[in-house]
C-alpha cells in the first residue's frame, strides 16, 4: 500500500444515508476476478440510466463534483455486505476519503487496508458538512485533523494501527507475517472447545 | 478470573498475540470458509508473494454465489449467467487444486450455500472462530462461534496466517422474553429486532441473543436470527449452547465422536454468559408483541408488522425508498400485489423452512401471474426435502423447484426479477437493486412468503394455517 498523509480537495455529497455496498457496487459485477477497473461500475445504478447514458439526477454527475477525491456521505455509509469490491470501485473512481457520522463496521475495515480514508466524524460536523458541498478541505492523517476553507478545524479519532499503516503504507499481511512463531505456538495446543479425544 | 461474556470467553481463548494501545490483537481462525465470490483476489496475493496457504485443513471451500440453479444442459453444460460467471467458478476449482484445499464443488453431495453446509457438516461447532468473505457469516454464531465477515485483504490474511488482526468490539445483549405467537416465527422476530434497533443499532457490537423466547428456538431458527445480525449493522451475533444445539450437532460428519464428543459437550456447556457478565448495552424485547412482519422500504430496518400502517417519510432518502418501493404511507403492506416469490439463502433455505412454505402451499396453486422460485440451501436440503416429496407440493402448486445456490437472494447467477417487480423474499437484504436492476423486496418468512404467493398479494399466512388445522 502506497502511504497517504494528505489529502486535498473539494467535496461531494451524496446525502442519503444506509447507502449500501450493492449500491455502491451492484452484486451482478461481482463475477470479476481481480480487484482492477471497477470504478466505471461504481454507483452504478445509480449513475446511469437505462440507456446507459449519465442520470443528470446523480449528484456525482454534476459537473461541481467533478474531480471531487473526497465524499461526503450520509449516516450509516457502507452498510451491507463484505465485498472488498466497494472500495476498490471508490478508488478506481477518484474517491480517496469518505467523511460520515457513521460508518458501517466492515466497510470501513476493508477501506483503511485499501488506503481509501474513512473517517467518522461528530453529528453536527457531519451535518454542517452536508450542507456545504464543494468546499475544499485539507485531511491531515498525522495529525487526525480536517482543515476547512477559513482555518478551523475538525479533528476526527483513526484507530492508532490503521493511522500508523496509512502513514508508513505498512503491508498488513506483512506484519502478521512477523508473528510466526507466536502463531506456531499457539497451534501447538489443543483446540480450546472441541475436545480430539476424551478429556 | 472476573465475569465474562460468552463473546469474551470465546474471544479470550483465541488471542495469539494480545492487543496493545497501539496495535490490534492478533487472533486465531478456526475455520475459514470460502466461496468463488470473494477469494480470487486473495488467492493471486498469496501466489504473487510466493506464500502458501497455512491451513488447508481449516478451509471449507464451496460453489454458490455465481452458480447457476438450473441443471445442465444434454450436452453437460451448465447454464451459466455468462462467461465471467463460469470462469470464476473455474478459478476456485483451479485454485483448490493448487492450493489443497478440498472443495465442496459439482460433484460432491454437500455442496450448497456456504452457510448452510458448514452447519449440517458439523463443521461449524461451539466456541469456534469462524470468519468467511461474506456478512452473513454470522449465521454461525447460532451455535455458540464468534463467527464475522470479513474483506478479501482479510481472506488472504487467513489463508496465510490462519490469523486476523481485530480490534475488540463491543458487546450488545438483546433479551427476547416471552413467547413467540402461533404462526409467527424466527424470521418475524429478526425482522421487527431490526425495525426496532435500526441498521446500525449494532454497529462496532457483538450481539448476544438471550432469553426463553431465544431459547425455545430451534438450530435452524437460531441461524435465521444470527443471520441477519449483520443487518442491524452487528459483524457477529451469536446463542450460548444449550441441549437443542448438541442434539442437532451430534453424529454430523465432521462434529467429534464417541469418546471426544462427550468430552466436548463437557466442555460447551461453559460457553455461556457468566450471570454477573457486564455488556455495553441491553435491549429487551417482548416475543408476544412480534407479528408476521415484512418490510416496506429499501433497508431491513424498515420492517413492521404487515397489517400495521406503513410509517409516513421523515426526510428525502426515507421518501426516495417509499417510492422505490411504490409503498404508501398510512397503508399496510398486507395485500399488496406480489409479481414474484423467492423462497431461498442462507436465511431460510433450509429444510424447516421448506417445510414451512410447504405446509402453507400443501393442495394449493400459486396465484396467477405469480413466479414462484423455491431454491434450497444445499445438495442434503434438496436431498432431504425430496425424500419428503416437498418438491411435489412446490411443483403441483406451481412453483419451479432449483438446485441449490445463492439464487435470488443476491441475483448474480441470472435469477433475478425484472424492473417494478414486486418480490417477497425470504433471504435477507431488499437493498435497492438487491434482485435484479429496479426489482422491489420484501422481506419476508417462508410462511408469509407462500402466502403471499397463493393470494397474489402480501398475506398472513396465519389464514391459511388456520384451515389446515381447523
Ligand atoms: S444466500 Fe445471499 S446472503 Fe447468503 S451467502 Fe448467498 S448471497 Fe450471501
Amino acid at each position: 500500500m502506497k502511504p497517504v498523509t494528505r489529502i486535498h480537495s473539494r467535496t461531494a455529497v451524496l446525502a442519503d444515508e444506509n447507502i449500501d455496498t450493492d449500491r455502491i457496487i451492484p452484486a451482478r459485477f461481482l463475477t470479476t476476478t481481480t480487484r482492477d477497473g471497477l470504478g466505471k461500475l461504481c454507483f452504478h445504478d445509480w449513475r446511469y440510466l437505462a440507456d446507459g447514458c449519465d442520470n443528470p439526477d446523480f449528484p456525482l454527475n454534476q459537473p461541481q463534483a467533478s474531480g471531487c477525491a473526497i465524499l461526503v456521505a450520509g449516516r450509516n455509509f457502507g452498510c451491507g455486505s463484505s465485498r472488498e469490491h466497494a472500495p476498490w470501485a471508490l478508488l478506481d473512481f477518484g474517491i480517496q476519503a469518505v467523511l460520515c457520522s457513521e460508518i458501517a463496521d466492515i466497510f470501513r475495515n476493508n477501506a483503511l487496508k485499501n488506503g481509501l480514508l474513512a473517517i467518522m466524524v461528530s453529528a453536527a460536523e457531519h451535518q454542517w458538512l452536508l450542507e456545504h458541498p464543494g468546499i475544499e478541505l485539507s485531511i491531515d492523517v498525522r495529525g487526525q485533523f480536517i482543515e476547512l476553507p477559513d482555518g478551523g478545524r475538525i479533528v476526527f479519532q483513526l484507530e492508532p494501527f490503521a493511522r500508523h499503516c496509512l502513514l508508513n503504507g505498512v503491508d498488513q499481511l506483512g506484519y502478521l507475517l512477523q508473528h510466526e512463531t507466536a502463531i506456531a505456538q499457539y497451534e501447538q495446543q489443543p483446540d480450546h472447545f472441541t475436545q480430539e479425544q476424551a478429556a | 478470573m472476573s465475569a465474562r461474556t460468552l463473546f469474551e470467553k470465546v474471544w479470550d481463548a483465541h488471542v495469539v498475540v494480545a492487543e496493545t494501545g497501539d496495535t490490534p490483537a492478533v487472533l486465531y481462525v478456526d475455520l475459514h470458509l470460502v466461496h468463488e465470490v470473494t477469494s480470487p483476489q486473495a488467492f493471486s496475493e498469496l501466489r504473487q508473494r510466493g506464500l502458501q496457504l497455512r491451513r488447508p485443513d481449516r478451509v471449507l471451500a464451496t460453489l454458490d454465489h455465481s452458480t447457476p440453479t438450473l441443471p445442465a444442459g444434454s450436452d453437460g453444460e451448465r447454464p451459466y449467467t455468462n462467461d465471467e460467471a463460469k470462469a470464476q467458478v473455474s478459478l476456485l476449482e483451479a485454485n483448490c487444486r493448487e492450493f489443497g484445499v478440498a472443495l465442496h464443488g459439482w460433484d460432491s453431495a454437500d455442496r450448497g450455500i456456504v452457510h448452510v453446509i458448514g452447519p449440517e457438516l458439523g463443521a461449524t461447532q461451539p466456541g469456534m472462530t469462524i470468519v468467511c468473505g461474506d456478512s452473513h457469516t454470522s449465521t454461525h454464531g447460532a451455535f455458540g462461534a464468534l463467527a464475522f465477515g470479513i474483506g478479501t485483504t482479510e481472506v488472504g490474511h487467513v489463508m496465510a496466517t490462519q490469523c486476523l488482526l481485530q480490534r475488540k468490539p463491543k458487546t450488545l445483549a438483546i433479551h427476547v422474553d416471552g413467547t413467540l405467537p402461533v404462526g409467527v416465527g424466527a424470521k418475524d422476530l429478526i425482522l421487527h429486532i431490526i425495525g426496532t434497533i435500526g441498521v446500525d443499532g449494532g454497529t462496532g457490537h457483538v450481539i448476544e441473543y438471550r432469553g426463553a423466547a431465544i431459547e425455545a428456538l430451534s438450530m435452524e431458527e437460531r441461524m435465521t436470527v444470527c443471520n441477519m445480525s449483520i443487518e442491524a449493522g452487528a459483524r457477529a451475533g451469536l446463542i450460548a449452547p444449550d441441549e437443542t444445539t448438541f442434539a442437532w450437532l451430534k453424529g454430523r460428519p465432521q462434529a467429534p465422536q464417541g469418546k471426544a464428543w462427550e468430552a466436548s459437550v463437557n466442555v460447551w456447556r461453559s460457553l455461556r454468559s457468566d450471570a454477573d457478565a457486564r455488556f455495553d448495552r441491553e435491549v429487551r424485547i417482548d416475543a408476544g408483541a412480534v407479528k408476521p412482519t415484512v418490510t416496506y422500504g429499501t433497508h431491513p430496518g424498515m420492517a413492521i408488522a404487515m397489517d400495521a400502517p406503513v410509517p409516513a417519510a421523515r426526510n428525502a432518502q426515507e421518501r426516495r425508498a417509499l417510492d422505490y418501493m411504490q409503498s404508501e404511507a398510512g397503508k399496510p403492506m398486507q395485500g399488496t400485489p406480489v409479481d414474484v416469490v423467492f423462497i431461498g439463502s442462507c436465511t431460510n433455505a433450509r429444510l424447516s423452512d421448506l417445510r414451512e412454505a410447504a405446509n402453507v402451499l400443501r393442495g394449493r396453486r400459486v396465484a396467477a401471474g405469480v413466479r414462484m422460485l423455491v431454491v434450497p440451501g444445499s445438495e442434503a436440503v434438496r436431498r432431504d426435502a425430496e425424500r419428503e416429496g416437498l418438491h411435489e407440493v412446490f411443483t403441483a402448486a406451481g412453483a419451479e423447484w432449483r438446485m441449490p445456490g445463492c439464487s435470488m437472494c443476491i441475483a448474480m447467477n441470472g435469477d433475478m426479477a425484472q424492473p417494478g417487480q414486486l418480490v417477497v423474499s425470504t433471504s435477507n437484504r431488499n437493498f435497492e437493486g438487491r434482485q435484479g436492476k429496479g426489482a422491489r423486496t420484501v422481506l419476508a418468512s417462508p410462511a408469509t412468503a407462500a402466502a403471499s404467493a397463493l393470494a397474489g398479494r402480501i398475506a398472513d399466512p396465519r389464514e391459511y394455517l388456520v384451515e389446515v388445522a381447523a
